[in-house]
């Protein structure tokens, strides 16, 4: 991989097809490799704390991705499934006790059923109602998050423990958790990645092109849209589950509407549709967040700023511009 | 003032037989809300507060070399415990200031706890601080929400508002606040005529309102915050009730609350604050200065964020490092504190700052003679009253 990667990175001229290539394209072979190797020294580099948020975020974002960016449905309510796997997540490794590992599997599945209800009744409408209606459940499961008792309100989940992985390996230490949390995101990733460049992710594309021609040619759509609404959701949940082992805490803030419009931001700033878009506007807007954090009000300003920038002059986001540089898909 | 707690920290450091030439490095980080709800009654103005503790302290002269750094934390708590992460493991700060938002400052207090550093919470009001989630580096120094329902719903109640309506947000936070007062009025021969819970946030409380003129009640409490706090005394002042008798109580308000809402529409409103600019000669002269930089008188959060800074850096300054966290907490513990703007202060084994807390009146705008001559005082409720028992097992006095 090394010996190709100057040559695949400057030849300008697309080789072959990539639908007609088996497995990984090498441009993104080498894309990963070099992704993971800047991921393994990154701990030693920034605070490892803000590059874990980072890649939760990264992993939030890429699911989201996955859902508006290849099957072509915008979903408003997506902070219901971070949080809600977040509440989940922080629940099961402080009252029940379970171990990292399985606290984590448990907001992802809760997740994951938690799209599977909402996404039955959502993929119904269509556009700005499918929109409407998962910001409607979003809000539901805000309140419910506000109300319940186990959710301890506006205080949230606090003081979480990060427990011992697989009940061996402790992870009280911020390295020890990043590698674990690198290791489930870059897993999660990969496996989003496989999902996109698969048949049933073939499917869904055409049916984000063409809804009534895809009908036509025989698939049972609703189940399609069904499917990646679920995936969507779970891997959604996988990274607030993370966030909230990451940060011991959950909180209103991870199930407010105002989180899943962040998403929104950082697939679009980054680049719809692309697999390494959302990585990188979470990167950006996160790192934003955090350094920025001593101007204040300065932060959403600026956000708002960059935004507005993007969709005048880079709508298809940062890597939607390089990849149509280099006229290769990213 | 000031000389006294110059001079019992100089008679301290004496006693500890640490010498004056000493080069103590500290670093403080203000932690709150810069640009969302909480920005003015926290945000900017609690960093010119510390600022000026620092100053007032003579830090320089005392060859301390205190840095104050401030940061945003957006009201989430994992931006927040982000960035206290970082200043403890990173920045080398050894205590944080303010940190409004319950959720935050819990999020705060564990890593405080974790790092060995000091949270000298000013902006919060959650009891858990000092209760179920009570660490031995807390200092919770201005309110808690205990004290603000005991505060008003005892002193309205002895003061002849004995029937009380309760107009509450419907979520947690409403329901305890509604729950502690409640049981206060009661203590005190009050009777509670009735309550209603509103959906949380709300912008039109009319048939609310309707059934608290409705039910015969001398105080109608509002026991929720912010923006429904606002708009249930806006909408109340629309229906005329205190004009027509009835007095409303805010559980939880702040002065800057009352300044943007106009004494001709929050007039005859009770509320209890730990702190109002126009109490004394020494909040006087301190509130100028404030106001000078600020442009706006201080809240009690802000001058809370000034004495939790002065009680630290003579604690530190008697100890001789501010590395320890937890030997400062213990010393701060210790002292006899006479605060030029909380008067008589002591830390108890909890981290709870005990001080007397009063009950204001909103003047009408015929008595207010400006902008910010807002409060008549009350009553004084002494801080044993006004503070919720110590834990025994938050008693950090005891190891």
């Amino acid at each position: 991989m090394e010996r190709t990667a100057p040559q695949s990175t400057t030849d300008p001229t697309p080789d072959t097809p990539m639908a007609h290539q088996a497995g990984m394209p090498r441009l993104h072979k080498v894309i990963f490799a070099i992704l993971l190797a800047f991921l393994i020294v990154l701990p030693f580099l920034v605070y490892p704390v803000f590059a874990m948020k980072v890649m939760c975020f990264a992993l939030f974002a890429a699911a989201f991705n996955l859902l508006l960016g290849f099957g072509g449905l915008l979903s408003f309510g997506h902070a219901a499934y971070f949080g809600g796997a977040s509440y989940v997540a922080a629940h099961a490794a402080k009252v029940w006790g379970l171990t990292p590992e399985l606290a984590v599997l448990c907001g992802t599945l809760a997740a994951g059923v938690l799209g599977l209800a909402i996404g039955f009744l959502a993929i119904r409408r269509q556009g700005i109602y499918f929109a409407m209606v998962t910001l409607a459940f979003a809000q539901m499961v805000y309140f419910f998050s506000l109300q319940a008792p186990f959710t301890g309100g506006e205080d949230g989940i606090q003081s979480v423990p990060r427990g011992d992985l697989f009940g061996l390996i402790p992870l009280e230490d911020n390295v020890a958790l990043y590698f674990f949390v690198l290791a489930v995101t870059f897993a999660g990733i990969l496996f989003l990645y496989r999902i996109v460049h698969s048949p049933f992710g073939q499917v869904l594309k055409a049916i984000r092109e063409n809804e009534p021609r895809a009908i036509s040619l025989g698939y049972n759509v609703a189940r399609y849209k069904l499917m990646v609404f679920v995936l969507s959701a779970t891997f959604a949940g996988l990274a607030g589950a993370l966030k909230s082992q990451v940060f011991q805490l959950s909180s209103l803030t991870d199930v407010h509407w105002a989180m899943s419009g962040e998403v929104v931001l950082m697939t679009l700033l980054g680049g719809m549709g692309t697999i390494f878009g959302p990585l990188v506007g979470a990167a950006i807007i996160v790192t934003m967040q955090n350094y920025l954090a001593t101007f204040g009000a300065w932060v959403t300003i600026i956000q708002g700023v960059i935004f507005v920038i993007g969709v005048l002059l880079f709508r298809e986001g940062i890597v939607g511009v390089i990849s149509r540089w280099i006229k290769r898909p990213l | 003032m000031l000389k006294k707690l110059a001079l019992s920290t100089a008679v301290g450091a004496l006693a500890a037989g640490s010498a004056l030439a000493q080069d103590i490095d500290v670093k403080l980080g203000v932690l709150n809300d810069r640009s969302g709800t909480y920005a003015d009654l926290s945000g900017e103005g609690s960093a010119v507060a510390t600022r000026m503790a620092v100053e007032d302290f003579g830090a320089a002269e005392k060859g301390m070399n205190v840095e104050v750094i401030s940061a945003d934390h957006q009201n989430k708590p994992d931006v927040g415990s982000n960035i206290a992460r970082q200043w403890y493991d990173v920045d080398g700060v050894n205590a944080i200031v303010d940190v409004p938002t319950s959720s935050v400052a819990l999020a705060v207090a564990d890593i405080t706890a974790e790092a060995n550093g000091v949270l000298l919470d000013s902006g919060a009001g959650s009891t858990s601080l000092t209760r179920d989630q009570c660490q031995p580096t807390t200092v919770h120094w201005t309110y808690d929400t205990a004290a603000l329902a005991n505060g008003t719903g005892g002193a309205v109640t002895n003061a002849g508002g004995e029937k009380w309506f309760f107009l509450t947000a419907d979520y947690a936070f409403g329901h305890s606040l509604e729950e502690n007062t409640m049981a206060v009025v009661e203590e005190n021969g009050g009777e509670v005529v009735g309550n209603v819970r509103h959906p949380f946030p709300s912008q039109d409380f009319s048939s609310f309102l309707l059934q608290a003129q409705g039910s015969g009640a001398d105080v109608i409490g509002l026991a929720n915050a912010g923006g429904d706090t606002v708009n249930a005394i806006k909408q109340a002042s629309e229906f005329g009730i205190t004009q027509a008798g009835q007095s409303l109580a805010a559980l939880l308000m702040f002065v800057t609350d009352v300044h943007s809402l106009g004494t001709q529409t929050a007039q005859g409103l009770n509320l209890t604050e730990a702190f109002y600019w126009d109490q004394n000669d020494a909040t006087r002269e301190w509130s100028a200065r404030f106001e000078e930089e600020m442009g706006s008188k201080p809240t009690m959060v802000h001058a809370g964020a000034y004495s939790a800074t002065m009680a630290y850096l003579a604690a530190v300054e008697e100890l001789g490092s501010a590395e320890d966290g937890r030997a400062v907490v213990a010393k701060m513990r210790e002292m006899d504190i006479d605060d030029p703007l909380f008067g008589k202060v002591t830390v108890r084994g909890d981290g709870r700052a005990i001080h007397d807390m009063y009950l204001f009146e909103v003047k009408s705008p015929d008595e207010s003679e400006g902008e910010w001559d807002l409060y008549n005082e009350i009553s004084t409720i002494s801080g044993e009253d006004a503070f919720l028992p110590m834990l025994d097992e938050c008693d950090f006095s005891k190891s």
